[in-house]
């Protein structure tokens, strides 16, 4: 909301400069967000008097005058040819400054000396519809007598600041200079007058001229009505179209810009229509019919549905109520007869119509906040009285004013005590009282209880009463006190400290965290390989996405992780290794009709100087860390469609499968844009959280030696390693300490499908030194169960 | 006779034995190598050695005299193993100083690095931000992402027909399911499980319909926070915050605070805190005005706290939230958010 300040002080005394001003605005609840000193380019233009216009010696299309500015006679070289002797005109001095960061100097035009520059309406910032008197080409010429040297700047109403305010959506009163003057009478505890409202009818009866009915009473609960006769359009005085300029209106008429100014200046949004083109002479608010259409003032035609409430003549629609006029009823040059209309409108009804027609206007906006339905009467009788005063018509007598419901103020009890244990503040009544009272709230002491006018609705109770007390007094003088209620612990819970864990080791080991959105494409699927009947495919989708690469919610985490890798090779980063920590969707009925399940993944992705067998050498760290490794284990796995058949190892725990590892088919690489081999984990996080054990019990250092034995084999070449360590693990008993593969070896020597395969296996007894025989004993176990899985001994 | 000849058999040994001690100890004076060093050691004391020989010789000997002899012969070999031991240990110490020279390496050379990872930036700032909270004494809570109308909504008293359910704003599902615009439902959620005393902070993705730019994503992080007990009053909702402030901003920030308006609070305000870029003074970060908006925050609505099944007579509490891409924007001077879900390492490695 931008307000002019002479506007502002026609209701309220400003005693402070503009930057004090602001500040406590601010600091009381009425956001200033800037604020523009207007004309501040303008500098050193004064009124200035043509004493002679005489021929330019060396150039036909130029004059020489002398112009009077107070001080001094100038001398000044002019292209204008409207310009006659007596004029008064707008002079721009040397050194003056102009808007466009224009700067003026004496000079020599065509050899003779310029003093400075008389100014056309355009070099002063403005245009025609903004000065209608200024001609076409030329310079501007006062319509009256100024004092000669006077600065400009007041002339055209530019010696003024505009304040913009951020008005909060609970206060719609504020979207008006009556609002903001009474928020600047509380906050500076200063009086505030209402504007003197008087109307000077011209006889007559306005019910000769129109009724009203209205339909629907929820959607229209008041509408008033005054007709003026005898309508003059013309330009509105040269004040009021200054101040629509302020605020940032541009004048149109004297009609239109009096529901402006009205507007701008009570809150209430009003609408003129030509009396005389409705054919019956009655206004009937109701729901539109539907497929009715009608066309708007813009020229638009508009389709309407049944939720939206329309100004009718009882039959054909003449504006869509709260949102704008229609084409038909429109105030044109040639009219004679108008009828304001000032109404009050439901405001979320006009705030829906308004968006389904696409259509935001000054007024729907207005009306979209909820407006005081008690200030329709005196914006209806302001704006009669500003055609009075702006000799725009006549005023008929008499108000037609339809108001089933009347709403009135409310009274509600008001607690000192609790309104000072809310802010923590000891406050006396007094104090608070006057508080109150400055925002016209009325104070009844003995029954404690406080009457609160009709504009304020979101006054309900003591903590809106804090509120109001609270920012009159200033939150900052408020002191600052830290709680002493019940102490509490602040700590993370079991499972946010796992997830932190995950974290850090995964970071330990070389990975950046990355963030990924939670909606993606439908087509991610297909460009993952993903099966058509897949249960991935099962996706909540978002009714109205931002488009449609926005539009279902992720039940896979590998999109956003291939994506990041992909914007990183294309990037021609050498490499990347990168992790996120985030939620997959998963419904568990389409449509969703119960909240569905979110579950933390893990995602791990990488390319570069590595392998398979790096990416499983992170998951196991992490799996150590977390206390979980004894009880993981990594099987083969071909059917994951998006992953290499022969390089991915499902991830389980007792047979329940929390995740897998592997590379990226190359395939689904391919479709990334990514040439390079790319690996990739996903593990379930609650799985991780189930399973891991932060537990650790101290175990005795040894106190006898070990005996390590080494052993090699030929295996097949598809025997995994884990059947081996089966076989060790199991035959081992309780003197196998650890063993460990140190070399698989293929090719030269080495049968045809076959690999060799070498164990260094350590046994120790806890109680005692291992005798050989023991020793040898273990091995042979072993060893006799490694030949049962057909695998040749090496020696 | 026999006595002379032993007599001078003595003699002649003790003779040997000192020309022995002389001439090996010559040698080890003179030596100039380990290896040449066991040489000399084998020489004289080895199992052929010229020490051994003449004890071998001692049998000659009458009983009588091979006490001193043996006596003598031990004290020359323990005077050759001594000195042995002693050029050993110089020509070690000597052989090292060479050895030592001789591997200057170039230390200016880069080191063999290992790369640690971290957190993205923005869960940098969430971090340090949740250290804060948790001293003081606040739980994390969390919550579901996708929300029904009541928790988004309702329950936080923004009724049917409110502005703030704008579809512009809001992603919807269906008309009963949304993706959470705030993280405030979890507090609803906290306070309908708990009683108080609530101390929770509440982060989180949340979802708003704004286009991709460099300023505004449909997808951005919050953190809430929320305190319910007994005698809970604005002026500790100020204490608190300013504590936050000045723990995450250091301790020259000044904070103010603003009223303001929340459906879910009352009274409400925004907190500003001095620009942290120019002090106060007033640039262009702050847009000449010297402070900073950092959060919202307000004394919860009694509504909402009957709503979520606290009494409102007897309970007060405060609630705060803030957006974190914005504040993560400003203590790293980040530009254009888009960087922060492209995931390029060369921006991620910077933190």
């Amino acid at each position: 909301m931008n307000i002019p300040m002479s506007w502002l002080k026609d209701y309220v005394p400003i005693r402070c400069d503009i930057e004090t001003f602001v500040d406590r605005m601010t600091m009381s609840g009425s956001k200033v967000e800037t604020y523009e000193e207007l004309g501040k380019e303008i500098n050193k233009v004064v009124v200035g008097k043509i004493l002679s216009i005489e021929k330019h010696p060396n150039a036909d299309k130029l004059v020489i005058t002398k112009v009077d500015v107070g001080e001094e006679v100038l001398q000044i070289v002019t292209g204008a040819n409207n310009i006659s002797e007596g004029d008064y005109v707008p002079v721009a001095l040397n050194g003056s400054t102009l808007p466009g960061g224009i700067k003026i100097k004496t000079g020599k035009l065509r050899g003779i000396e310029s003093q400075g520059m008389m100014c056309s309406i355009e070099e002063l910032g403005f245009d025609r519809t903004d000065y209608p008197e200024a001609p076409e080409h030329g310079i501007y010429i006062f319509q009256q007598e100024y004092p000669l040297g006077k600065d400009v700047k007041e002339i055209f109403g530019l010696n003024d600041i505009v304040v913009e305010y951020e008005i909060t959506s609970n206060r719609p009163d504020c979207f008006s200079v009556v609002g903001i003057a009474r928020e600047v009478a509380a906050t500076f505890n200063e009086p505030f007058g209402y504007p003197e409202i008087f109307v000077d009818e011209k006889g007559g009866n306005v019910s000769d001229y129109i009724s009203v009915e209205i339909e629907n009473k929820e959607l229209c609960p008041r509408y008033a009505a005054r007709v003026i006769k005898n309508v003059k359009i013309e330009p509105s005085p040269k004040w009021m179209r200054q101040r629509l300029l302020a605020a940032g209106i541009r004048p149109i008429n004297n009609i239109v810009d009096i529901t402006n100014y009205v507007m701008l200046e009570m809150g209430q949004p009003m609408h003129a229509f030509d009396l005389s083109k409705l054919e019956k002479k009655k206004i009937v608010v109701r729901n539109a019919k539907p497929g009715e259409k009608t066309m708007t003032l813009d020229g638009e035609e508009r389709n309407l549905d049944e939720s939206m409430l329309l100004i009718t003549d009882g039959e054909k629609p003449l504006a869509i109520a709260g949102v704008m006029g229609g084409e038909e009823t429109k105030v044109t040059e040639e009219t004679n007869t108008i009828l304001f209309e000032s109404a009050n409108f439901n405001g979320a009804n006009i705030r829906v119509t308004a968006k389904k027609l696409g259509l935001r206007t000054d007024a729907s906006v207005k009306y979209s906040k909820g407006l005081d339905p008690n200030i329709v009467i005196d914006a209806l009788n302001r704006a009669a009285q500003l055609v009075v005063e702006l000799g725009a018509g006549e005023v008929v007598s008499g108000i037609v004013d339809v108001y089933p419901n009347k709403r009135e103020p409310k009274t509600i009890s008001y607690s000192i005590e609790k309104i000072n244990a809310l802010l923590g503040t000891s406050l006396s009544e007094d104090e608070i009282i006057d508080y109150l009272t400055r925002l016209e709230f009325k104070v009844n002491k003995e029954a404690k209880t406080v009457t609160i006018p009709t504009f304020r609705p979101d006054i309900e109770g003591n903590a809106d009463l804090a509120e109001e007390v609270a920012r009159l007094y200033g939150y900052d003088k408020i002191e600052t006190t830290l709680e002493t209620g019940t102490p509490t612990v602040g700590k993370r819970s079991y499972s946010q400290n796992i997830e932190y864990i995950i974290k850090d080791t995964i970071e330990a080991q070389g990975f950046y965290e990355i963030m990924n959105y939670s909606f993606e494409s439908p087509k991610v699927f297909d460009k993952l390989n993903i099966k058509e009947d897949s249960d991935l495919r099962k996706v909540i989708t978002i009714s109205n996405p931002l488009g449609e690469d926005f539009s279902i919610m992720r039940t896979q985490t590998l999109n956003g992780m291939l994506t990041s890798l992909s914007t990183n090779y294309n990037r021609r980063n050498e490499e990347a290794f990168l992790y996120e920590l985030g939620k997959v969707y998963i419904p568990k009925e389409l449509p969703l009709k119960e909240l569905p399940e979110e579950i933390n993944k893990l995602t791990i992705g990488m390319y570069g100087k590595v392998d398979f067998y790096d990416l499983k050498g992170v998951v196991e760290v992490l799996f150590e860390k977390l206390g979980m490794d004894s009880k993981v284990e990594y099987d083969l796995k071909q059917d994951l469609t998006w992953m290499h058949p022969g390089r991915t190892a499902i991830i389980s725990i007792n047979k329940k499968e929390i995740g897998y590892i592997g590379e990226v088919h190359p395939d689904v690489a391919k479709n990334y844009e990514i040439d390079t081999r790319v690996y990739i984990g996903v593990i379930d996080v609650p799985s991780i959280i189930e399973y891991a054990n932060l537990e650790r019990e101290y175990k005795p250092l040894p106190k006898y030696p070990a005996v390590t034995r080494d052993i090699a084999m030929l295996v097949e070449d598809t025997m995994p390693v884990k059947d081996i360590e089966k076989i060790i693990k199991q035959r081992g008993g309780k003197v196998l300490e650890s063993y460990k593969l140190f070399d698989v070896y293929k090719g030269k020597q080495i049968e045809e499908g076959y690999k060799s395969v070498a164990y260094s296996i350590t046994f120790r007894a806890s109680d005692r030194t291992l005798t050989e025989e023991e020793v040898n004993k273990t091995m042979k176990k072993i060893l006799n169960g490694l030949e049962g899985l057909g695998a040749k001994l090496r020696s | 006779m026999c006595e002379f000849i032993i007599e001078k058999g003595v003699f002649i040994v003790k003779e040997n034995l000192q020309a022995i001690r002389e001439k090996a100890m010559d040698l080890l004076n003179n030596v100039k190598e380990l290896k040449r060093l066991d040489e000399i050691r084998v020489e004289f004391l080895g199992k052929k050695g010229e020490l051994t020989k003449v004890l071998r010789g001692m049998k000659n000997l009458s009983p009588e005299e091979r006490p001193a002899i043996g006596q003598l012969a031990n004290n020359i070999r323990e005077a050759i193993e001594e000195k042995i031991e002693e050029v050993k240990n110089e020509l070690m110490k000597k052989e090292q100083e060479e050895r030592l020279k001789s591997e200057v390496i170039d230390v200016t050379m880069p080191g063999k690095k290992r790369r640690l990872g971290h957190r993205h930036p923005m869960n940098l700032v969430v971090d340090e931000i949740k250290e804060i909270f948790l001293g003081m004494g606040y739980k994390i809570a969390e919550g579901p992402e996708i929300e029904t109308e009541y928790y988004n909504f309702e329950a936080l008293n923004i009724p049917k027909e409110h502005p703030a359910r704008d579809e512009q704003d809001t992603f919807y599902i269906n008309e009963n399911f949304m993706l959470r615009t705030a993280t405030s439902p979890i507090q609803v959620r906290v306070m309908e499980k708990e009683k108080p005393p609530i101390r929770i902070i509440c982060p989180g993705k949340v979802y708003r319909s704004d286009e991709v730019d460099a300023t505004h994503s449909p997808v951005f992080h919050q953190l809430e926070g929320l305190v319910v007990d007994k005698n809970i009053t604005f002026a500790d909702l100020k204490g608190a915050l300013e504590v936050f402030a000045k723990e995450l901003f250091g301790d020259k920030v000044k904070v103010r605070f603003r009223p303001h308006f929340f459906p879910f609070t009352e009274p409400s305000a925004e907190m500003d805190i001095s620009c942290v870029a120019c002090g106060g003074k007033g640039c262009n970060i702050c847009k000449g005005s010297g402070w900073i908006e950092i959060l919202g925050c307000g004394m919860v609505h009694p509504k909402v706290l009957k709503m979520a099944g606290i009494d409102p007579d007897i309970y007060t509490g405060f609630a705060f939230g803030m957006g974190l891409e914005r504040l993560a924007m400003s203590k790293y001077g980040v530009k254009d958010l888009r960087l922060f879900v492209e995931n390029d390492v060369r921006f991620l490695e910077q933190f």
